[in-house]
């Protein structure tokens, strides 16, 4: 029963070819006998999810279905789960058990969505490769020996291996993105605001949105739909209600405006990489829309300006890691300043621990204007690139990533030559356009993604493009070779 | 800007990380390279720009003073390392 997509779970749902209990036992016991190659879940949470499971069936069966009714999903684990501990994939939040759920969470259970797990993760977010986890690393599974990507990884491989139809993630400088190109899923992030950050671990606050990774665009759409809406909740969420995003699925291509960066085709880039999004391109162009090579000048900068911007909104954020209140507590604490710093020095791997020092040091005496504020004049210079290249065409393509998943190891000693690796995507997140993945193609047995930028909460246009090129091709229904093993 | 080991340990102590002398210069040279890679903001001339905060350019917003929900002491204080009668516990700080 796996490898289906969430619309197809949920017809076959309203069809009665099974109930949401069966369909979450299959899933679960997939888990339980697959994920140990990929190691892609943190927890699955058997009972919650037959509990929910039950009211599921109990609600369709009193007439009550939405879309998502009964149908299973993960979660990634920095969704506050109330009841189902939210480790963060830190050695922090190990045993944390959140009182409360994420307004996401909230929003999806409201549907009658069944969650059945937490998904592994960089720690707090903070990666490109999923291995910077307390949990392990998370294998690929179109390939073992490489990367899923990250920081949503886990969420990654479970949809790619078919192990769940769709899952949650969150993309700060590329999470969603990045893994959904190296895993062949469609992966969105929408616009800054537009899904509630309510009850979602934060890493760099002006930053972080949550989106769904699934198969295909029509389930991103069905997902976004449950996850995206005002919430008062969060300071920073849009006041404007969320549209129907499956409403311009089908909406003919004719007359669309396609930008192609030059920046975006330098010599970074991959060869074969960039022969899969000039195919994709032309097919795209080939539905009748119109491609213009267009500039956005001041992406490079988008890497240095991110790594002060995130690691020092971090640095912020993860000062409530205290041992005082919730997480981890280190043992026989001398004083109290002991208990601070070593609880933190013990909770944090080492990712995590550079990040919050490097932005404690960008936004120290003396530093705060050299560091921060020049880092937020070039974010301006980064949006107003965008401005100017979107009053021109309708939608931005290019790659998500310069290179298809790398292996396992080959970028871990090295905290710069990561970071480089997001050169994509990071732009989006800085001027908080709406942003994704569709797959477009395959290079040495690994994923391509191509990257569909668009303005401010041109969400439903950007599905739509990843539907109609979905409709013409095939790459998004195929499946992992790793995964034969595993019958249907 | 190269960082050396003093540096870390200064910067450590104001994020409240306990560095061991044995990690010191590691993280010196990795936080070093980071700084070289964002060094390259400043040969950009951002003069007249204003910095962007938030994506939209919105402001905070407020909402009316109101209690909206129930005090739920005892649900948040459940998951603390260590409390007693509704306080957490810490090591002595005033003798």
């Amino acid at each position: 029963m796996t490898n289906k997509t969430l619309i197809q779970i949920s017809n076959e749902l309203s069809a009665g070819q099974y109930s949401s209990r069966e369909i979450t036992q299959d899933i679960i016991a997939g888990i339980k006998t697959h994920d140990h190659q990929f190691n892609s879940f943190i927890t699955v949470s058997e009972e919650l999810a037959l509990e929910q499971a039950d009211a599921a069936d109990a609600r369709r069966a009193a007439g009550h279905a939405d879309l998502l009714t009964g149908v299973p999903f993960a979660h990634k684990d920095l969704f506050c789960t109330q009841g189902l501990r939210t480790t963060c994939a830190s050695k922090m939040l190990e045993d944390f058990i959140p009182p409360y759920e994420s307004t996401v969470g909230q929003r999806l259970l409201a549907t009658g969505a069944v969650c059945v797990g937490k998904t592994n993760m960089d720690e707090f977010a903070m990666g490109s490769s999923n291995e910077n986890s307390y949990f392990g690393a998370v294998k690929n599974p179109w390939d073992l020996n490489a990367v899923p990507g990250g920081s949503s990884g886990g969420s990654a491989a479970a949809v790619a291996a078919g192990l769940v139809p769709a899952a949650t993630g969150t993309d700060t400088g590329g999470s969603i993105r990045q893994p959904a190109s190296f895993c062949n899923l469609t992966g969105i992030k929408p616009t800054y605001g537009r899904v509630s950050r309510f009850g979602i671990v934060a890493y760099a606050s002006s930053l972080d949105q949550a989106g769904p990774m699934c198969t295909t665009a029509e389930d991103a759409a069905v997902m976004l739909n449950a996850m995206a809406g005002f919430d008062p909740q969060d300071s920073t969420s849009v006041q404007q209600d969320a549209p129907d995003f499956t409403a311009d699925l089908n909406q003919p291509l004719a007359g669309l405006k396609v930008g192609l960066p030059k920046e975006f085709f330098g010599s970074g880039l991959d060869p074969q990489v960039a022969d899969c999004i000039m195919a994709a391109v032309k097919q795209i162009e080939a539905l009748g829309a119109q491609i213009v090579d267009i500039s956005l000048p001041n992406l490079e900068l988008s890497i240095p300006a991110y790594y002060v911007i995130a690691p020092s909104e971090a640095s912020s954020n993860l000062s409530r890691f205290d041992g005082v209140r919730y997480g981890y507590r280190c043992d026989q604490p001398e004083d109290l300043m002991d208990l601070y710093c070593r609880t933190r020095a013990e909770g944090f791997g080492k990712e995590v621990k550079r990040r919050i020092m490097v932005g404690t040091y960008a936004l120290s005496e003396g530093y705060y204007d050299a560091y921060y504020v020049k880092a937020q004049r070039i974010r301006r210079l980064i949006k107003d690139d965008f401005a100017r290249a979107l009053a021109q065409v309708d939608v931005i393509m290019g790659p998500v990533a310069p290179t298809p998943a790398f292996d396992l190891g080959s970028n871990t000693k090295d905290p710069v030559a990561m970071y480089l690796e997001d050169i994509y995507t990071l732009s989006a997140n800085m001027a908080g356009i709406p942003a994704m993945s569709t797959p477009a193609g395959f290079v040495n047995g690994r994923p391509v993604g191509l990257h569909i930028m668009g303005n401010y909460f041109a969400e439903a246009k950007l599905l739509n493009i990843a539907h109609q090129y979905q409709q013409v091709t095939d790459w998004h229904l195929q499946t992992p070779t790793s995964n034969t093993e595993k019958g249907a | 800007m190269a960082l050396e080991n003093a540096d870390i340990e200064n910067i450590a102590v104001l994020a409240r990380l306990q560095v061991p002398a044995t990690e010191t210069s590691d993280y010196a040279d990795s936080i070093s390279s980071i700084l070289a890679l964002v060094d390259q903001m400043q040969q950009v001339d951002t003069h007249g720009v204003e910095p962007l905060s938030n994506p939209h350019d919105a402001t905070q917003r407020l909402r009316a003073d109101e209690v909206t929900c129930d005090n739920q002491r005892e649900a948040f204080m459940a998951i603390a390392p260590a409390t007693e009668e509704g306080l957490y516990l810490v090591p002595k700080v005033i003798d």
